[in-house]
């Protein structure tokens, strides 16, 4: 398998932890993200989402692309690929950011740690490397992709506080959101915890070298055994981000590189991000052209949270004006457990985001024993996100 | 408080030109050059005591009228030793072809009768051609879109020129237009001197063979300029007769002002920084050099999207011609060729492709191709009394040679020109090569290329030097580019500086 021309025999890779997922995973329900096969749900898709809210719940967030940047000009580097003001960004500290082409449409968003004043780690969805590098032509930086060198897990839910504490890694109560620190575990296994997540929970994400992932694994089952901890798939951590209102590339929206059609792309204006976008920390990537569509209001999408009548899910729906004209659709649905309402993200054409959205419709296609029924309901656009838990703010963390 | 509206960075006959149209205009133009002269490419040196000659560009045939006018260039200085310089197809035999007129309107020597009509028919087909596209050179490149400036009334009146070719002339331009010569060559003509004499006009200063597809395109952009000089005291008189001309209309030019940098302020060009340091400001700022080195080096990648600094950096820069100086102590004999002419050596379209060919692999020629100039020929005063200067461009030569490289082809070249002339080898006094590398080191060529960019189909037009750029506009609010980067091209020729300034006028007078 060393031989590199044999890489179709095995399309997808298999995780630094697939020694426990596989043996937990009863419903052999695997999907592909990034190149490894993850698994979409365990054993009940429900518990696990459950467990994110009310225990504590494990991810494997191996798969996600990562890349390390180091080097004298990173932060001027940075500033220039990212909408976000990578120089506030403190050392021990992370951000959600996202970075976009010439055109100033966006490429992907990620999160972004500060390992040093030097030293950075950008993780996010698709993969860059070629604009990266490309990027960094009159920089002195390194950049290098970390995926396989990295294993992470992301625990989430209230009692994960609780369960790194009995882990043996209570240090952690003083970490804010965003803040990260470095442990040892298990003799010479080193650990970086960030107080960062997917859920808009408390929460956290582990970060290994693979060799060490099963011992990290066990660890956190061993002392997570009496706050329900569970391992959860790809299905029930897309419910709790959608409560919390994140987006995905390529699910939310197309990413610039990848949009065949010319009018997919989306600019971080159109996605709701123009909070993180810094006019003024000098030029990044796109800022002429967020320039002028800011200064012209070209803007022609707006992605926003919506609020629907009834308890079917939405997912793929078309939206209507009048229930005439289309207007927009939905991105991503489900009928909320932890808000029980029946929630959307939506991509809308303005001005129906906001000064016409006052007669909304979604038309969702109801499959009723293989049979569908057209229903018409009213939608409503609410702000994002959905929930707000003042637990995953709170320093320290509560004991649950 | 700035104390001009324009500085043009580079003194060659683009940034002059340049210069000299928006003087025009009133504006208060400064030029700054970092070498000792005006004129960039178009210089003429004394590569050893007593012996000058053109140091790059040795023949002038792309001289944009408008400038040539609009400067009044004679009035300052500008004199030819020769105009209408014919050429000679040289055979290694004796048995020469003499072209004489605009681009061999009558050939004389041992060429069969069919071929001469052969060649009637081509050439005056290829002129037809070429004047057709002549026009697109004046003007600003087109791009798609509405409200980007288009010249709409000039672009119908060239597309109905284009229309007004006939069905079946329209047919075969379009047949042509991205033909290779070879294959145009071979169709029409069978004397080999002919077919390779046109081979290697298409091709010089060209990263292409003969064979290469598209070439022809470059054989026709050569045909769309006008007829060949020789600019009296070398090229260095064009660049010094508009140094005057521009100077005399209030231009500043500064000498051995070596722009560091541009400044930007607020996402807009505000001045340059010059390398000892000083700041100059100005309201707009024409970059009149290459635009790799304007883009990467001057703004920066710090100020452009990566995909900009992408396109910048992938502008195609390769250029294998070799420019080589003989000081000559007596008369070279080319077997019976008048030295009043352009010699060409170039025997067949073979020869030529298969001098291309070494060089896609970082080779050189072994048995080169090259066009030779005797100015010392056409007037006195440029070399001792009785003796010679001979002027060569040869091709091909790869960018990277080390001094064994650059020993072994010298030595290919003189074996060549023995073949020809034999004798010259004993005639030197003192020779002079200057390799793609070193015109890259004295004349900024960057990658060897005189033009600043290849001009290949996939870098004219609106995709010179590449696409968004190509209108001169650069995505930084008051920084222009004017050089041989931008459309229509390299040559001495001032046309892309000229169609900048018009550009920045048009522009600054929507605003």
């Amino acid at each position: 398998m060393n031989d590199p021309r044999l890489h179709f025999k095995k399309p997808l890779l298999t995780s630094p932890f697939h020694a426990r997922t596989s043996a937990l995973s009863k419903l052999n329900s695997w999907g592909p993200w990034g190149g490894y096969t993850t698994v979409l749900a365990y054993d009940d898709e429900s518990m696990e989402y459950t467990a994110i809210r009310n225990q504590a719940s494990v991810y494997d967030l191996s798969p996600m692309v990562k890349y390390r940047i180091t080097g004298k000009d990173a932060a001027a580097y940075l500033d220039r690929l990212m909408i976000r003001n990578v120089a506030k960004l403190k050392v021990g500290h992370a951000h959600y950011t996202a970075w976009c082409d010439d055109a100033g449409k966006l490429l992907d968003d990620g999160t972004l740690f500060r390992r040093s004043a030097t030293d950075f780690m950008l993780c996010c969805q698709e993969r860059h490397l070629p604009w990266l590098l490309d990027s960094a032509a009159g920089f002195d930086v390194a950049v290098s992709e970390i995926s396989e060198e990295i294993a992470a897990l992301s625990l989430q839910g209230p009692c994960s506080y609780s369960v790194l504490k009995a882990g043996g890694f209570e240090r952690v109560a003083a970490l804010k959101p965003f803040q990260m620190a470095d442990f040892k575990f298990c003799k010479s296994g080193t650990l970086t915890i960030s107080r960062t997540g997917f859920t808009g929970d408390l929460g956290y994400e582990l970060w290994t070298s693979p060799d060490r992932a099963l011992e990290l694994w066990d660890i956190l089952f061993e002392a997570g055994a009496l706050y329900g901890i569970r391992p959860i798939g790809t299905n029930a951590l897309n419910m709790a981000r959608i409560e919390a209102g994140f987006i995905i590339a390529n699910m939310d929206f197309i990413t610039a590189e990848h949009a065949v059609r010319g009018d997919r792309a989306r600019s971080p204006l159109e996605m709701g991000l123009e909070w993180m976008i810094d006019f003024d920390k000098g030029h990044f990537n796109g800022r002429r052209a967020l320039v002028e569509e800011k200064a012209k209001g070209t803007s022609k999408w707006a992605l926003v949270g919506l609020d629907i009548e009834g308890n079917v899910s939405a997912e793929h729906s078309l939206i209507y004006h009048n229930k005439k004209h289309e207007v927009g659709h939905i991105t991503a649905a489900l009928w909320s457990p932890a808000t029980k309402r029946n929630i959307a993200l939506a991509m809308m054409q303005r001005p129906y985001h906001a000064e016409r959205n006052g007669d909304l419709w979604v038309e969702i296609y109801a499959s009723r024993e293989l049979q569908y029924h057209k229903l018409m309901v009213k939608a409503r656009v609410i702000p994002r996100p959905f929930i707000n838990l003042a637990r995953r703010k709170a320093v320290p963390p509560l004991n649950y | 408080m700035p104390s001009c509206d324009a500085i043009i960075i580079g003194s060659g006959t683009n940034g002059l030109a340049a210069a000299g149209r928006l003087a025009k205009a009133g504006r208060k133009v400064l030029v700054l050059e970092q070498g000792a002269v005006a004129g960039g490419g178009a210089i003429t040196t004394e590569f050893t005591r007593g012996y000058k000659v053109s140091a790059v560009a040795h023949l002038l045939n792309l001289l944009d009228p408008r400038v040539e006018q609009g400067l009044d260039l004679k009035s300052h200085g500008l004199e030819f030793a020769a105009t209408n310089v014919s050429t000679t197809a040289l055979s290694p035999t004796g048995d020469h072809l003499l072209l004489e007129g605009s681009y061999g309107e009558t050939i004389s020597g041992s060429l069969s009768e069919a071929d001469c009509a052969a060649w009637n028919d081509l050439r005056q087909k290829l002129m037809r051609f070429a004047a057709v596209l002549r026009p697109f050179k004046a003007m600003t490149p087109p791009r798609l879109g509405k409200g980007v400036g288009n010249e709409m009334l000039k672009l119908a009146g060239l597309g109905l020129k284009i229309r007004g070719l006939g069905r079946d002339d329209l047919r075969e331009f379009m047949r042509l237009m991205l033909i290779n010569v070879a294959d145009v060559l071979d169709d029409e003509l069978k004397d080999n001197r002919l077919k390779g004499i046109v081979a290697f006009d298409t091709v010089l200063g060209a990263h292409l063979g003969p064979r290469s597809p598209n070439s022809l395109l470059l054989l026709l952009n050569r045909l769309a300029g006008e007829a060949l000089s020789i600019p009296k005291g070398g090229m260095g008189s064009v660049a010094a007769a508009m140094a005057k001309a521009v100077q005399a209309l209030g231009v500043e030019i500064r000498l051995n002002a070596k722009v560091q940098s541009v400044a930007i302020t607020d996402d807009k060009a505000t001045g340059v920084i010059l390398k000892n340091g000083e700041t100059l400001d100005a309201t707009t700022i024409i970059s009149a050099i290459n635009p790799k080195t304007t883009f990467l080096d001057l703004v920066g990648s710090r100020h452009l999207d990566t995909g900009m600094v992408r396109r910048a950096g992938n502008i195609l820069m390769r250029g294998n011609a070799v420019k080589l100086h003989l000081a000559l102590k007596g008369v070279p004999e080319f077997k019976g060729a008048d030295l009043k002419t352009r010699l060409v050596i170039a025997p067949s379209v073979r020869a030529v492709e298969d001098a291309f060919n070494p060089v896609k692999y970082g080779e050189f020629s072994q048995d080169p191709v090259m066009e030779i100039v005797i100015p010392s020929a056409f007037e006195e005063g440029l070399v001792p009394k009785g003796h010679h200067v001979l002027s060569a461009i040869v091709q091909y030569a790869p960018v990277a040679m080390d001094s064994k490289a650059r020993a072994a082809f010298l030595k290919r070249i003189m074996a060549t020109l023995e073949t020809y002339a034999p004798g010259i080898g004993k005639l030197i006094v003192k020779s002079e090569m200057l390799t793609p590398e070193d015109l890259e080191k004295q004349y900024g060529f960057i990658g060897g290329n005189w033009h600043h960019g290849e001009l290949a189909a996939e870098q004219m037009l609106f995709l010179r030097p590449f696409i968004g750029v190509a209108q001169y506009e650069t995505p930084i609010p008051g920084l222009w580019l004017a050089g041989a980067g931008s459309h229509p091209g390299g040559g001495i020729s001032g046309a892309a500086g000229w169609n900048a300034a018009e550009r920045i006028l048009k522009m600054e007078g929507r605003r």
